[in-house]
């Protein structure tokens, strides 16, 4: 399905860079896209493609300097609807659609067709719905132009996202992960779509974690890491190991490094067993050790987080069991986790961890005000000597416990939230992106704690999206895959702890090769 | 009153973080309780500034019977607002005090009536309140329904239960064997008045001393944040939401005691508006975390005050209205100005 190079590329972008405050997103990243291709972006999270992408579509502008040409022309995209114009069209993750409107509404968002001219604004809805009943049959639809978008599932809803690009004659189409919500049976019907667009000449840039996708589908495969633009592979030079050698190819020897002792572990002190939800996880067992660093890695959407929630008993189990020291724990709640030893820091802790607007002393205290109360009534003395001792011993960078927590910078807010966690005196640590939105200072402080914490006895779970930070800080590593463990690294199976092995294991690259042979 | 939109605010000053971690931490202990101290008393000037001018532009202010009176007249609207604080320090809203309050009253007059076992009107008027207010509670944090909507329901049902009970007459007891509560005084202060303090030092006490009280500001603060810290945000929810109930049934006595009667159809329509006044003109945040019973309590003070001092200069009430309006929502556009303009400092 190789175009040929010769015929001029419909979209190419050249030299695109992106800063935001602080963080050098792109890189001068280039990107060239033929009509009639399937073409994979690649990288790990992070390495700049949702950046880039919103870029072309309008949603982020580039950093002068950058230049952008659709088919032969350079064209300035300042807008969402600048980019729809020139026919670019993306369709993201979290679908951007109407359910309370119909179909053929949706599809013509923001173009809808008037009756008795402009002045009048009434809605020629009979117009709208002939107008995409060609569009809906050409893809296959089994729905009409008046369904009700809320009625459709998910897969048909992807589908009127397509056909409202195709509607609006879009010639370059990016899907982000378009599979992630799909059943296998709806990703082979979108991936025979995907194709079918091909044949009718539009650019398809494609965005998957999933090796066995990208083999399936790509022309050609454009790898980014760290923001800047690593390579392009053709079809004919797809091979997992050069994939994912350009995804890492990192030099990871300026991060922190955990003087590993040999692994020797305590006894267990948490077993989950066929732990599962409705939706994400999908039965995945483990046994954490006393004093152990166990890493979970995995792609964004894979299920850590998801798992880690279950877990802790802020959402509900399908089905599975938890024990604690062998105890089987009854967990109705975060509550019941807590009483038992086991906590949970949150990924997200602006929005689920810290009270902006309270204290730093209440901050800390909040989760043991009440074992402290006598009948009820707080024991200020203790909770901000208690305070006190947190800021020294955390190194909290703060004038004082009765200031603001809003008022802290991502590092020693991340610091009074595990403290809070801390002054319950857990057996059992769960941590959640540790060291996200903190700077590197804070972040070896934070990697020194989880080490002194692991040295007295508590079992601990790192989950990290960024693979140094889970090869610096575990004793041993689950890679998670698709709501399951694919694997094991370090500990007692011997296997080292890699970059490489990690995302071999989330992307599941070593089963796509597997079947292709 | 920065802490209408607390969250935002905080994001969106970049300078604050550098502030705070700069200065040297004497001082900045010392500043976080002045700002605290601004926030609560924040309405403390405009209610002096209130009082010297009509103090100034009347004769009969300032006089020791027009004070009890003023204080008298505040008094229910004190203990309505003090269970408001609680709710909206939740981030929550209950509409229905006015209904309970006079569903109460009903309830009040017509035990009172029992002959030797009049005082029973009292906790019949409690019981009444706290069940109402249980009822609500546990529609929003059981059934997790909008806040807004349940009592906006209750606000009509109860009324019209209230005048059920009544048989939509005015229940009269000339007799009331509690009189004393809306009439008497204890060694010249008026029981109403008492009764009003009473509520706010209990519910200062509860909220800044008690596990409960931090609670309610967690909660209130941020629910997800509280739910994964092991609070139960049904139970704080619940007790809002009964504590407002029962603190509108003992509004219900004091309204009871004072016009010997009570009346379904009339008594304390909008009195949830005063009492919701009173809240924001106290600064507490409307989506919940910060605030305190004190600045309620000005803020209650502050209506009163305006009321009695503009039948006092004579205007009508149609005016009365028109400024007490006014002067709710440039007080606390004066006081948002005012915060935002420190906070650039």
């Amino acid at each position: 399905m190789s175009r040929s190079e010769s015929t001029p590329p419909l979209l190419e972008m050249r030299g695109i860079s992106k800063t935001f405050p602080g963080v050098r997103a792109l890189d001068k990243v280039r990107l060239s896209v033929w009509p009639g291709e399937v073409h994979s972006l690649m990288g790990e999270n992070g390495a700049g493609k949702s950046t880039l992408m919103k870029i072309l579509s309008g949603a982020y502008q580039a950093d002068p300097g950058g230049e952008i040409v659709i088919d032969g022309k350079t064209v300035v995209i300042d807008g969402p609807l600048a980019a729809r114009e020139l026919g670019v069209a993306v369709i993201y993750q979290e679908l951007s659609l109407a359910p309370n409107l119909s179909v053929a509404e949706n599809i013509h968002a923001g173009r809808e067709l008037r009756r008795g001219g402009r002045r009048f604004g009434m809605v020629d809805r009979a117009a709208m719905a002939r107008g995409c009943e060609d569009v809906l049959k050409r893809l296959g639809a089994t729905f009409g132009p008046t369904t009700l978008v809320g009625s459709l599932s998910i897969a048909e809803r992807q589908l009127v996202e397509i056909a409202r690009a195709v509607h609006g004659d879009a010639r370059i189409i990016v899907m982000d992960e378009p599979t992630t919500p799909l059943s296998s049976r709806e990703t082979e019907r979108l991936f025979k779509l995907i194709r079918q667009l091909r044949e009718e000449g539009l650019a398809i840039i494609y965005i998957s974690h999933r090796m066995a996708e990208i083999y399936e589908l790509s022309d050609r495969v454009s790898v980014l890491r760290d923001g800047s633009y690593v390579g392009t592979l053709m079809r004919d030079e797809l091979n997992a190991e050069s994939l994912v050698s350009m995804m890492v190819g990192r030099d990871i020897s300026g991060f922190y490094k955990k003087e590993h002792a040999p692994y020797d572990p305590g006894k267990v002190v948490l077993t989950v067993r066929d732990v599962a939800d409705h939706n994400r996880v999908r039965g995945c067992s483990l046994d954490l050790h006393s004093g152990e660093v166990l890493g979970i890695a995995g792609l964004v959407g894979a299920g850590r987080t998801e798992l880690a929630r279950l877990i802790f008993g802020a959402e509900p189990r399908a089905r599975g069991e938890i024990a604690i020291d062998g105890r089987t724990l009854h967990v109705h709640g975060p509550r019941d986790a807590i009483e038992a030893g086991l906590v949970y820091l949150t990924e997200d802790r602006k929005h689920q961890g810290l009270f902006l607007d309270m204290s730093v002393r209440d901050n800390i205290n909040v989760a043991v005000a009440g074992r402290d109360a006598r009948f009820g009534v707080l024991d200020l003395a203790l909770g901000s000597s208690r305070a006190k001792d947190a800021i020294r011993s955390l190194s909290i960078r703060v004038p004082g416990p009765r200031v603001n927590v809003g008022a802290l910078s991502g590092g020693n807010q991340q610091k009074v939230l595990l403290s809070r966690l801390l002054e319950t005196k857990p057996r059992v640590l769960i941590l959640d992106e540790p060291t996200r939105g903190v700077d590197i200072g804070a972040k070896s402080e934070i990697y020194r704690i989880i080490n002194d914490l692991a040295k007295t006895g508590v079992g601990i779970i790192v989950i990290s999206s960024e693979l140094p930070e889970i090869i610096g800080v575990a004793d041993r590593v689950l890679v998670m895959r698709e709501g399951l463990f694919a694997g094991e690294l370090g500990g007692y199976t011997g296997k080292p702890i890699t970059q490489q092995a990690i995302i071999e294991l989330a992307t599941g690259s070593q089963d796509a090769l597997d079947e292709a042979a | 009153m920065k802490n209408i939109l607390p969250r935002q605010g905080v994001a969106a000053s970049p300078a604050q973080p550098a502030q705070a971690t700069r200065g040297n931490p004497a001082a900045d202990g010392h500043r976080a309780r002045m700002k605290s101290l601004v926030r609560t008393a924040g309405m403390l000037p405009v209610l002096v500034l209130l009082c010297i001018g009509f103090g100034v532009l009347t004769d009969g202010f300032f006089t020791l019977q027009n004070l009890s009176i003023v204080t008298q007249q505040a008094s229910i609207n004190i203990v309505l607002a003090a269970g408001m604080t609680f709710v909206i320090l939740t981030g929550g809203i209950d509409l229905s005090v006015g209904s309970i309050l006079a569903a109460s009253a009903v309830a009040a007059m017509l035990c009172s009536t029992i002959a030797g076992w009049g005082w029973l009107g009292i906790p019949a008027a409690l019981g009444v309140g706290l069940g109402f207010g249980v009822v609500n509670g546990a529609l929003i944090s059981l059934l997790r329904l909008p806040p807004f909507i349940v009592t906006l329901g209750s606000l009509t049902a109860v009324r019209g239960i209230a005048r059920l009970m009544g048989h939509d007459t005015t229940i009269f007891n000339p007799q009331l064997s509690f009189a004393f509560i809306g009439n008497g005084t204890l060694f010249g202060v008026p029981w109403l008045v008492i009764i009003a303090l009473v509520v706010v030092g209990i519910s200062w006490f509860v909220l800044r001393r008690t596990v409960l009280g931090l609670h309610i500001y967690s909660v209130g603060g941020n629910p997800e944040a509280a739910r994964l810290s092991g609070i139960k945000v049904w139970g704080i929810e619940m007790f809002v939401y009964a504590i407002s109930g029962l603190l509108a049934g003992l509004g219900a006595v004091m309204s009871a005691a004072r016009l010997y009667a009570a009346n379904g159809l009339q008594l304390g329509q909008s009195y949830e508006l005063d009492a919701i006044a009173a809240v924001i003109l106290g600064g507490t945040s409307f989506v919940g975390g910060v605030g305190s019973i004190v600045g309620t309590l000005i803020g209650a003070l502050i209506i009163a005050v305006l009321s009695n001092g503009l039948v006092l200069l004579g205007v009508s009430d149609i005016w009365q209205y028109i400024i007490k309006g006014l002067v709710i929502v440039g007080a606390v556009a004066l006081d948002r100005y005012r915060q935002r303009g420190s906070a650039r400092t």
